[in-house]
Protein backbone atom coordinates (compact mmCIF):
# COMPACT_ATOMS: atom_id res chain seq x y z
CA UNK A 1 0.00 0.00 0.00
CA UNK A 2 2.84 2.38 0.90
CA UNK A 3 4.20 1.97 -2.63
CA UNK A 4 1.22 3.90 -3.93
CA UNK A 5 0.52 6.28 -1.08
CA UNK A 6 4.00 7.75 -0.83
CA UNK A 7 4.38 8.77 -4.49
CA UNK A 8 0.84 10.09 -4.39
CA UNK A 9 1.62 12.31 -1.40
CA UNK A 10 4.77 13.60 -3.13
CA UNK A 11 2.73 14.28 -6.24
CA UNK A 12 0.07 16.16 -4.29
CA UNK A 13 2.66 18.34 -2.57
CA UNK A 14 4.29 19.21 -5.88
CA UNK A 15 0.92 19.86 -7.48
CA UNK A 16 -0.01 22.20 -4.62
CA UNK A 17 3.23 24.16 -5.04
CA UNK A 18 2.78 24.40 -8.79
CA UNK A 19 -0.86 25.43 -8.41
CA UNK A 20 0.05 28.26 -6.05
CA UNK A 21 2.86 29.21 -8.43
CA UNK A 22 0.34 29.66 -11.22
CA UNK A 23 -1.48 32.39 -9.35
CA UNK A 24 1.70 34.32 -8.46
CA UNK A 25 2.82 37.09 -10.77
CA UNK A 26 6.62 37.18 -10.97
CA UNK A 27 6.37 40.75 -12.23
CA UNK A 28 4.97 41.88 -8.91
CA UNK A 29 8.11 42.53 -6.96
CA UNK A 30 7.34 43.56 -3.38
CA UNK A 31 8.53 47.08 -2.81
CA UNK A 32 10.97 47.69 0.05
CA UNK A 33 9.50 51.19 0.31
CA UNK A 34 6.29 50.09 2.04
CA UNK A 35 6.27 51.56 5.53
CA UNK A 36 9.03 54.03 4.66
CA UNK A 37 8.79 57.74 4.06
CA UNK A 38 7.96 58.63 0.48
CA UNK A 39 11.23 59.80 -1.13
CA UNK A 40 11.45 63.58 -1.32
CA UNK A 41 11.63 65.33 -4.67
CA UNK A 42 10.86 68.61 -6.31
CA UNK A 43 9.61 68.41 -9.86
CA UNK A 44 8.06 70.92 -12.27
CA UNK A 45 4.37 70.58 -12.93
CA UNK A 46 3.35 69.17 -16.28
CA UNK A 47 0.97 71.91 -17.36
CA UNK A 48 2.78 74.77 -15.64
CA UNK A 49 6.51 74.00 -15.68
CA UNK A 50 7.33 77.20 -13.80
CA UNK A 51 5.56 75.79 -10.71
CA UNK A 52 7.01 72.97 -8.66
CA UNK A 53 5.51 70.27 -6.51
CA UNK A 54 7.04 68.21 -3.78
CA UNK A 55 5.47 65.50 -1.61
CA UNK A 56 6.15 67.52 1.54
CA UNK A 57 3.32 69.81 0.40
CA UNK A 58 0.93 66.92 1.10
CA UNK A 59 1.69 66.46 4.82
CA UNK A 60 -1.50 65.88 6.76
CA UNK A 61 -3.38 64.37 3.83
CA UNK A 62 -3.84 60.86 2.57
CA UNK A 63 -3.17 60.85 -1.16
CA UNK A 64 -2.60 58.67 -4.19
CA UNK A 65 0.55 59.05 -6.22
CA UNK A 66 -0.02 57.58 -9.65
CA UNK A 67 2.86 57.07 -12.07
CA UNK A 68 1.77 57.03 -15.71
CA UNK A 69 2.93 57.93 -19.21
CA UNK A 70 1.35 58.63 -22.56
CA UNK A 71 3.34 55.75 -24.10
CA UNK A 72 1.97 53.29 -21.56
CA UNK A 73 -0.84 51.16 -22.99
CA UNK A 74 -1.99 49.75 -19.65
CA UNK A 75 -2.51 53.33 -18.44
CA UNK A 76 -5.40 53.73 -20.87
CA UNK A 77 -7.57 51.15 -19.16
CA UNK A 78 -6.58 52.57 -15.79
CA UNK A 79 -7.42 56.11 -16.83
CA UNK A 80 -11.18 55.54 -16.86
CA UNK A 81 -10.99 54.07 -13.35
CA UNK A 82 -9.01 57.08 -12.10
CA UNK A 83 -11.46 59.52 -13.72
CA UNK A 84 -14.28 57.74 -11.97
CA UNK A 85 -12.43 57.83 -8.66
CA UNK A 86 -11.65 61.54 -8.98
CA UNK A 87 -15.37 62.32 -9.46
CA UNK A 88 -16.11 60.65 -6.12
CA UNK A 89 -13.82 63.11 -4.30
CA UNK A 90 -12.64 60.44 -1.89
CA UNK A 91 -8.93 61.04 -2.17
CA UNK A 92 -6.73 63.47 -4.08
CA UNK A 93 -4.85 61.83 -6.97
CA UNK A 94 -1.48 63.25 -7.84
CA UNK A 95 0.12 62.07 -11.04
CA UNK A 96 3.65 61.76 -12.31
CA UNK A 97 4.19 61.68 -16.04
CA UNK A 98 7.13 59.29 -16.21
CA UNK A 99 9.80 59.49 -18.93
CA UNK A 100 7.45 61.23 -21.28
CA UNK A 101 7.58 64.21 -23.58
CA UNK A 102 5.80 67.13 -21.99
CA UNK A 103 3.61 67.77 -25.07
CA UNK A 104 2.60 64.10 -25.26
CA UNK A 105 1.58 64.00 -21.62
CA UNK A 106 -0.41 67.23 -21.89
CA UNK A 107 -2.15 66.08 -25.07
CA UNK A 108 -3.02 62.76 -23.43
CA UNK A 109 -4.76 64.52 -20.55
CA UNK A 110 -6.55 66.96 -22.88
CA UNK A 111 -7.95 64.13 -24.97
CA UNK A 112 -8.92 61.73 -22.20
CA UNK A 113 -9.73 64.04 -19.33
CA UNK A 114 -7.67 64.84 -16.24
CA UNK A 115 -8.33 62.92 -13.01
CA UNK A 116 -5.35 64.50 -11.26
CA UNK A 117 -5.28 67.30 -8.73
CA UNK A 118 -1.85 68.00 -10.12
CA UNK A 119 0.67 66.29 -12.40
CA UNK A 120 4.44 66.52 -12.22
CA UNK A 121 6.76 65.66 -15.05
CA UNK A 122 9.71 63.29 -14.53
CA UNK A 123 11.33 63.49 -17.95
CA UNK A 124 14.56 61.74 -17.04
CA UNK A 125 12.98 59.12 -14.80
CA UNK A 126 15.18 59.88 -11.78
CA UNK A 127 12.34 60.30 -9.31
CA UNK A 128 10.89 57.11 -10.76
CA UNK A 129 14.08 55.30 -9.74
CA UNK A 130 13.83 56.73 -6.22
CA UNK A 131 10.32 55.32 -5.98
CA UNK A 132 11.40 51.95 -7.38
CA UNK A 133 9.23 52.33 -10.47
CA UNK A 134 9.93 49.57 -12.97
CA UNK A 135 6.74 49.35 -14.97
CA UNK A 136 4.05 51.94 -15.33
CA UNK A 137 1.36 52.31 -14.21
CA UNK A 138 2.20 52.16 -10.53
CA UNK A 139 0.24 53.76 -7.73
CA UNK A 140 1.31 54.57 -4.19
CA UNK A 141 -0.96 55.17 -1.22
CA UNK A 142 0.74 57.74 1.03
CA UNK A 143 -0.54 58.55 4.50
CA UNK A 144 -0.77 61.78 6.49
CA UNK A 145 2.77 61.43 7.79
CA UNK A 146 4.13 60.99 4.27
CA UNK A 147 4.71 57.24 4.65
CA UNK A 148 4.09 54.88 1.72
CA UNK A 149 1.44 52.40 2.84
CA UNK A 150 0.71 50.48 -0.32
CA UNK A 151 2.01 50.12 -3.83
CA UNK A 152 -0.22 48.97 -6.64
CA UNK A 153 1.92 47.53 -9.42
CA UNK A 154 0.04 47.59 -12.70
CA UNK A 155 -3.24 49.36 -13.37
CA UNK A 156 -5.72 50.36 -10.70
CA UNK A 157 -8.88 48.38 -11.41
CA UNK A 158 -12.38 48.62 -9.89
CA UNK A 159 -11.56 45.34 -8.15
CA UNK A 160 -8.27 46.22 -6.44
CA UNK A 161 -9.69 49.67 -5.73
CA UNK A 162 -12.67 48.35 -3.79
CA UNK A 163 -10.88 45.41 -2.21
CA UNK A 164 -7.64 46.99 -1.11
CA UNK A 165 -7.00 50.63 -1.95
CA UNK A 166 -10.22 52.35 -0.83
CA UNK A 167 -10.55 50.46 2.49
CA UNK A 168 -6.93 51.34 3.24
CA UNK A 169 -7.52 54.99 2.38
CA UNK A 170 -10.56 55.14 4.67
CA UNK A 171 -8.57 53.55 7.47
CA UNK A 172 -5.70 56.00 7.02
CA UNK A 173 -7.99 59.02 6.77
CA UNK A 174 -9.67 58.05 10.06
CA UNK A 175 -6.35 58.10 11.91
CA UNK B 1 64.71 76.62 -24.20
CA UNK B 2 62.89 77.66 -27.34
CA UNK B 3 62.67 74.03 -28.49
CA UNK B 4 61.42 72.98 -25.12
CA UNK B 5 58.56 75.47 -25.21
CA UNK B 6 57.67 74.33 -28.74
CA UNK B 7 57.66 70.77 -27.49
CA UNK B 8 55.39 71.73 -24.62
CA UNK B 9 52.98 73.47 -26.98
CA UNK B 10 52.94 70.33 -29.10
CA UNK B 11 51.92 68.34 -26.05
CA UNK B 12 48.93 70.56 -25.30
CA UNK B 13 46.44 68.65 -27.49
CA UNK B 14 47.27 65.54 -25.49
CA UNK B 15 46.18 67.29 -22.31
CA UNK B 16 42.97 68.52 -23.84
CA UNK B 17 42.26 64.94 -24.91
CA UNK B 18 42.87 63.77 -21.38
CA UNK B 19 40.13 66.01 -20.06
CA UNK B 20 37.72 64.69 -22.67
CA UNK B 21 38.41 61.10 -21.73
CA UNK B 22 36.81 61.59 -18.33
CA UNK B 23 33.46 61.62 -20.08
CA UNK B 24 31.47 58.88 -18.36
CA UNK B 25 30.54 56.52 -21.15
CA UNK B 26 33.91 56.95 -22.77
CA UNK B 27 35.83 56.02 -19.63
CA UNK B 28 36.65 52.35 -20.30
CA UNK B 29 37.77 51.58 -16.75
CA UNK B 30 34.59 52.90 -15.21
CA UNK B 31 32.49 51.25 -17.90
CA UNK B 32 34.14 47.92 -17.18
CA UNK B 33 33.55 48.32 -13.46
CA UNK B 34 29.92 49.29 -14.08
CA UNK B 35 29.31 46.27 -16.35
CA UNK B 36 31.03 43.99 -13.83
CA UNK B 37 28.62 45.17 -11.13
CA UNK B 38 25.55 45.23 -13.37
CA UNK B 39 26.08 41.62 -14.44
CA UNK B 40 25.12 40.52 -10.95
CA UNK B 41 21.99 42.65 -10.86
CA UNK B 42 18.64 41.78 -12.32
CA UNK B 43 16.76 44.00 -14.71
CA UNK B 44 13.25 44.36 -13.31
CA UNK B 45 11.54 44.84 -16.63
CA UNK B 46 12.85 41.70 -18.34
CA UNK B 47 13.58 39.62 -15.32
CA UNK B 48 15.82 37.01 -16.88
CA UNK B 49 18.26 39.56 -18.14
CA UNK B 50 20.97 41.23 -16.14
CA UNK B 51 21.18 44.96 -15.80
CA UNK B 52 24.32 44.81 -17.93
CA UNK B 53 22.77 43.10 -20.94
CA UNK B 54 19.24 44.49 -20.90
CA UNK B 55 18.09 46.98 -23.49
CA UNK B 56 15.08 48.09 -21.47
CA UNK B 57 14.91 51.82 -20.90
CA UNK B 58 14.89 51.36 -17.16
CA UNK B 59 18.11 49.33 -17.39
CA UNK B 60 19.72 52.14 -19.37
CA UNK B 61 18.63 54.64 -16.74
CA UNK B 62 19.93 52.45 -13.94
CA UNK B 63 23.27 51.99 -15.70
CA UNK B 64 23.48 55.77 -16.00
CA UNK B 65 22.71 56.04 -12.30
CA UNK B 66 25.40 53.46 -11.42
CA UNK B 67 27.98 55.26 -13.58
CA UNK B 68 27.25 58.57 -11.90
CA UNK B 69 27.52 57.06 -8.44
CA UNK B 70 30.82 55.42 -9.29
CA UNK B 71 32.04 58.78 -10.46
CA UNK B 72 30.95 60.24 -7.13
CA UNK B 73 33.28 57.73 -5.49
CA UNK B 74 30.72 55.35 -4.02
CA UNK B 75 31.96 51.79 -3.64
CA UNK B 76 30.19 48.76 -5.14
CA UNK B 77 28.46 47.82 -1.90
CA UNK B 78 27.03 51.30 -1.47
CA UNK B 79 25.66 51.23 -5.02
CA UNK B 80 24.11 47.78 -4.51
CA UNK B 81 22.53 49.04 -1.27
CA UNK B 82 21.17 52.04 -3.15
CA UNK B 83 19.44 49.77 -5.67
CA UNK B 84 18.21 47.29 -3.05
CA UNK B 85 16.66 50.11 -1.00
CA UNK B 86 14.55 51.02 -4.04
CA UNK B 87 13.85 47.73 -5.76
CA UNK B 88 14.35 45.18 -3.01
CA UNK B 89 16.48 42.05 -2.79
CA UNK B 90 14.92 40.99 -6.05
CA UNK B 91 17.57 42.93 -7.99
CA UNK B 92 20.27 40.66 -6.61
CA UNK B 93 21.07 37.50 -8.52
CA UNK B 94 22.79 36.36 -5.35
CA UNK B 95 20.05 36.68 -2.73
CA UNK B 96 21.06 37.25 0.91
CA UNK B 97 20.27 34.66 3.57
CA UNK B 98 17.15 35.98 5.32
CA UNK B 99 14.12 34.53 7.00
CA UNK B 100 12.15 34.31 3.79
CA UNK B 101 15.05 33.04 1.69
CA UNK B 102 15.82 30.12 4.04
CA UNK B 103 13.79 27.70 1.91
CA UNK B 104 15.58 28.95 -1.19
CA UNK B 105 19.02 28.50 0.36
CA UNK B 106 18.55 25.32 2.37
CA UNK B 107 15.54 23.68 0.74
CA UNK B 108 17.65 21.78 -1.82
CA UNK B 109 19.89 20.37 0.90
CA UNK B 110 16.88 19.28 2.94
CA UNK B 111 15.48 17.54 -0.14
CA UNK B 112 18.85 15.94 -0.82
CA UNK B 113 19.08 14.62 2.74
CA UNK B 114 15.50 13.41 2.57
CA UNK B 115 16.07 11.63 -0.75
CA UNK B 116 19.38 10.20 0.46
CA UNK B 117 17.70 8.96 3.65
CA UNK B 118 14.91 7.24 1.72
CA UNK B 119 17.43 5.67 -0.67
CA UNK B 120 19.59 4.45 2.22
CA UNK B 121 16.55 3.03 4.00
CA UNK B 122 15.31 1.26 0.87
CA UNK B 123 18.73 -0.22 0.08
CA UNK B 124 19.06 -1.52 3.63
CA UNK B 125 15.61 -3.05 3.46
CA UNK B 126 16.32 -4.68 0.11
CA UNK B 127 19.63 -6.10 1.29
CA UNK B 128 17.95 -7.92 4.13
CA UNK B 129 15.41 -9.36 1.71
CA UNK B 130 17.96 -10.78 -0.72
CA UNK B 131 19.01 -14.31 0.17
CA UNK B 132 21.94 -15.98 -1.53
CA UNK B 133 20.90 -19.06 -3.48
CA UNK B 134 23.52 -21.72 -3.74
CA UNK B 135 24.36 -22.87 -7.28
CA UNK B 136 24.19 -26.53 -7.84
CA UNK B 137 27.15 -28.29 -9.52
CA UNK B 138 25.08 -28.70 -12.61
CA UNK B 139 24.44 -24.94 -12.81
CA UNK B 140 28.13 -24.19 -12.45
CA UNK B 141 29.00 -26.57 -15.26
CA UNK B 142 26.35 -25.13 -17.52
CA UNK B 143 27.54 -21.58 -16.90
CA UNK B 144 31.14 -22.53 -17.60
CA UNK B 145 30.14 -24.26 -20.80
CA UNK B 146 28.20 -21.25 -21.98
CA UNK B 147 31.03 -18.87 -21.19
CA UNK B 148 33.74 -20.93 -22.83
CA UNK B 149 31.98 -22.27 -25.88
CA UNK B 150 29.97 -19.27 -27.00
CA UNK B 151 31.69 -18.01 -30.20
CA UNK B 152 30.11 -14.55 -29.84
CA UNK B 153 31.56 -14.10 -26.41
CA UNK B 154 35.01 -15.18 -27.50
CA UNK B 155 35.22 -13.07 -30.62
CA UNK B 156 33.52 -9.88 -29.55
CA UNK B 157 32.94 -10.06 -25.87
CA UNK B 158 31.73 -6.47 -25.58
CA UNK B 159 28.90 -6.74 -28.07
CA UNK B 160 26.02 -8.64 -26.60
CA UNK B 161 23.40 -9.73 -29.08
CA UNK B 162 20.26 -7.75 -29.36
Amino acid sequence: MMRFILPFIVFMIMAAFLYVGLSLDPHEVPSPLIGKAAPAFTLPQLQEPSKNFSPQDMKGKVWLFNVWASWCTACESEHAVLLDLSRQNLVPIYGMDYKDKRQDGEAWLRERGNPYALVVSDVEGRVGIDYGVYGVPETYVIDKQGVIRHKQIGPVTPQNLSEKILPLIKELQAK
Amino acid sequence: MKYLSILLVCLLPAFSYASQATDLAADPVLEKRMIGLAENLRCLVCQNESLASSHAELAEDLRREVREQMKKGMNDQEIVDYLVSRYGDFVLYDPPVKKYTLVLWFGPFVLLLLGGGILFYQLRKRKSQISETELSDEDVKRAAALLNDSPELQNKPKAPQA
